[in-house]
């Protein structure tokens, strides 16, 4: 995760913060790389905005310790540290148009005139808001607010910025565009965000690296697609996308479910339930296809039930079926041919690299 | 919306009649404006122009009235002008912190400071002002510890000075420069504090760039609202001062009630009213406060 000289960006050893007796954030070890698009995923109130203040300096924590590039920072004022931070309401100073906005960091750092305004002209041209240097924020549109904002703090050149649900307060066109464009000026100043969102499509499209959180710890952190194929526990499957989750009782490399059906394991995910008699598997509903009872080109892994629901979404359908045994398994399928009916008796199979093991 | 199908000419007159909701709300406003602002006003000048000796004035486009503010008056209006600067200068220095303190510090005592900061006004504005009188009075605690201290002379007075009539109306008029400044700071949005923060500003800096500016709205109300009835403000002179420190509110109340000259002291009123208006407009554009209401 580290990249160049092995220092990572961003270090919280052991961090908790408890306001009054409640624990927010709860013995938290996290290393970011530097250059890192690192996304925080997690349900309201878990602890993402109180993480994200501390390492901006604007939150003590109870306990731990954060270091920024190898510095222990804690106890740090926020003025004093190198990180920036886009804020969820934007913050933008109303009293100031959106040049002087941009050029305040600068300007608190002494700079000279001349060079503050060669770099926030520059700056406001790589969030393409050239035109509206003096303008006042209350004038802008919130894709424009949210630009400035990014515009204040990247000019200052920060190693860590800090962006916490920025896009939140956008309409989802425009949320859709602001991911692509903060995704190019992250990919072209070459610096490490850390993006706090509850949007786990946002953070999948985004992110090389996602920490999923939840009361105030971390799940479960990885590439997107590694978390999406192997989530590891019941939360994660059910936070980042939609899973199918069974119990059942393992031996070597088989599972063996209430209904009879016997599931096989990849030896990895069979090494993971080691020591456990009960465990619970699970398998995304695109996972699944439907076969012929008897199909021998059908995969391994198979259940057999009855069309409960059947809905239409465009691109695909989604089938509710209804196992014996074991309850309501959900499938998605490509619109390329028939479609099922409800009622109708299905057989639905998938490969066993597609089974992950959750906790 | 019924089952009938509206017409557009009938569209039209509905929306017409809706724009004009507004204004039907503000003519009470406005006729109350009328009846007890506009009309008694235009009655002051009315009386102001007149001349004669009490109960007989005739309206004479009697002008004089107006030159004597400035040939008769003019020390009273210069102890007026200079007692409420310099009272509204007080309470400012004195208002600002504790509003800041209220504000930021307050946390849960907030509510309860603001009552605590007007229970003295639950007392009556006379009672008021008589007990200062006991407390600069030559026996009392304040003088008495001062001469101790030889921060005045063992004759020195306080009471019918200057400095008691605008330490009187310092105190009078605190809760109207401090809660202006109040609102303005508790309805900051602090993560603009912290924007700062985040963009390197130091404590000091934030506050001169960023609360300062936003809480002129409060400062700037908070003098006019002081100011202007200090001004015309002359209880303070007849408990605390003597003749001397007389202002132009003294003279217009005993011209009014006391020698009965109508004429005069209305002239005397439109005239402060005016003088105090041209004062202020320049004030309200230099202070720009229009920028900063977002
Ligand atoms: N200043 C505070 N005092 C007391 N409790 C707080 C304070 N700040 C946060 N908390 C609590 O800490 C928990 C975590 O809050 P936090 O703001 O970090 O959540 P979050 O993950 O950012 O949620 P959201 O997605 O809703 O923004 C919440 O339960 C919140 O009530
Ligand atoms: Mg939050």
């Amino acid at each position: 995760m580290t990249a160049g000289n092995g220092i990572p960006a961003v270090e919280l050893e052991n961090v908790t913060k408890r306001f009054a007796d409640f624990t927010a954030v709860d013995s938290l070890n996290l290393n970011i790389g530097e250059n890192t698009f690192f996304a925080m995923l997690g349900p309201s109130g878990c602890g993402k905005t109180t993480t994200l203040r501390m390492i901006g300096g604007f939150e003590d924590p109870t306990s731990g310790t954060i270091r920024l590039h190898g510095d222990d920072v804690t106890g740090l004022k926020p003025y004093r540290r190198a990180v920036n931070t886009v804020f969820q309401s934007y913050a933008l100073f109303p009293h100031m148009t959106v040049a002087e906005n941009v050029a305040f960091g600068l300007r608190r750092k002494k700079v000279d005139d001349a060079e503050v305004k060669r770099r926030v002209g520059e700056t406001l041209e790589l969030v393409q808001l050239s035109a509206r240097g003096s303008a006042k924020p209350r004038q802008l549109s919130g894709g424009q607010q949210q630009r400035v904002a990014l515009a204040r703090a990247l000019i200052n050149h920060p190693r860590v910025l800090l962006l916490d649900e920025p896009l939140g307060a956008l309409d989802l066109k425009l949320r859709k565009e602001m991911q692509i464009e903060l995704k190019r000026i992250q990919q072209e100043v070459g610096i490490t965000f850390i993006h706090v969102t509850h949007d786990q499509e946002e953070a999948m499209t985004m992110a090389d690296t996602i920490a999923v959180m939840n009361q105030g710890r971390i799940e479960r952190l990885g590439s997107p697609s590694e978390i999406y194929e192997d989530p590891r526990t019941p939360f994660v499957a059910g936070f980042l996308g939609a899973s199918n989750l069974m119990s059942g009782t393992v031996s070597g490399n088989e599972v063996g479910l209430p209904n009879g059906a016997v599931i096989r394991l990849t030896d990895i995910q069979a090494a993971r339930c080691n020591g456990h008699n009960e465990v619970q598997i699970g398998v995304r509903p695109e996972k699944l296809s439907f076969f012929g009872s008897n199909d021998g080109n059908a995969p391994v892994n198979r259940l057999s039930g009855v069309i409960a629901d059947t809905s239409f979404t465009g691109t695909s359908t989604q089938y509710l079926v209804e196992v014996p045994g074991i309850g309501q398994v959900a499938v998605v399928e490509q619109n390329l041919g028939d479609i099922h009916d409800p009622g109708e008796e299905v057989t639905v199979a998938w490969k066993p690299e597609h089974t992950f093991v959750v906790e | 919306m019924t089952t009938t199908t509206l017409h557009e000419p009938e569209l039209a007159r509905m929306a017409r009649r809706r724009a004009m909701v507004p204004y039907l709300l503000l003519l009470p406003g406005i006729a109350w404006l009328l009846v007890f602002f506009m009309v008694p006003i235009l009655r002051l000048i009315g009386v102001s122009l007149q001349s004669g000796v009490y109960p007989n004035y005739e309206f004479t486009w009697q002008w004089d009235n107006y030159a004597r503010l400035w040939t008769t008056y003019g020390s009273q209006v210069w102890n007026s002008l200079r007692f409420a600067f310099a009272a509204t200068v007080i309470c400012l220095v004195l208002a600002y912190p504790l509003a800041y303190f209220i504000a930021f510090r307050g946390g849960k005592w907030k509510n309860f400071l603001v009552v605590m900061l007007l229970m003295p006004f639950l007392m009556p504005f006379l009672l008021r002002t008589l007990s200062w009188k006991i407390i600069l009075a030559d026996e009392g605690i304040v003088v008495s510890t001062l001469k101790t201290l030889g921060v005045i002379g063992p004759n020195a007075t306080l009471l019918a000075t200057s400095v008691a009539v605008v330490a009187g109306i310092a105190y009078n008029f605190l809760p109207f420069m401090t809660l202006p400044i109040y609102v303005s700071l508790e309805k900051l949005d602090r993560s603009l504090i912290e924007a700062a923060a985040d963009l390197y500003a130091t404590p000091r800096e934030a506050f001169r760039k960023v609360t300062l500016p936003l809480s002129m709205p409060g400062v700037v109300a908070g003098t006019l609202l002081t100011f202007i009835p200090a001004v015309g403000d002359y209880v303070n002179v007849l408990l605390l001062g003597s003749p001397s420190e007389f202002m132009i509110g003294n003279v217009i109340q005993s011209r009014f009630l006391v020698v009965l000259d109508y004429p005069v002291a209305a002239a005397l009123s439109f005239t402060l009213m005016t003088v105090i208006v041209l004062m202020l407009i320049p004030y309200v554009r230099a202070t720009g406060t229009d920028d900063l209401v977002a």
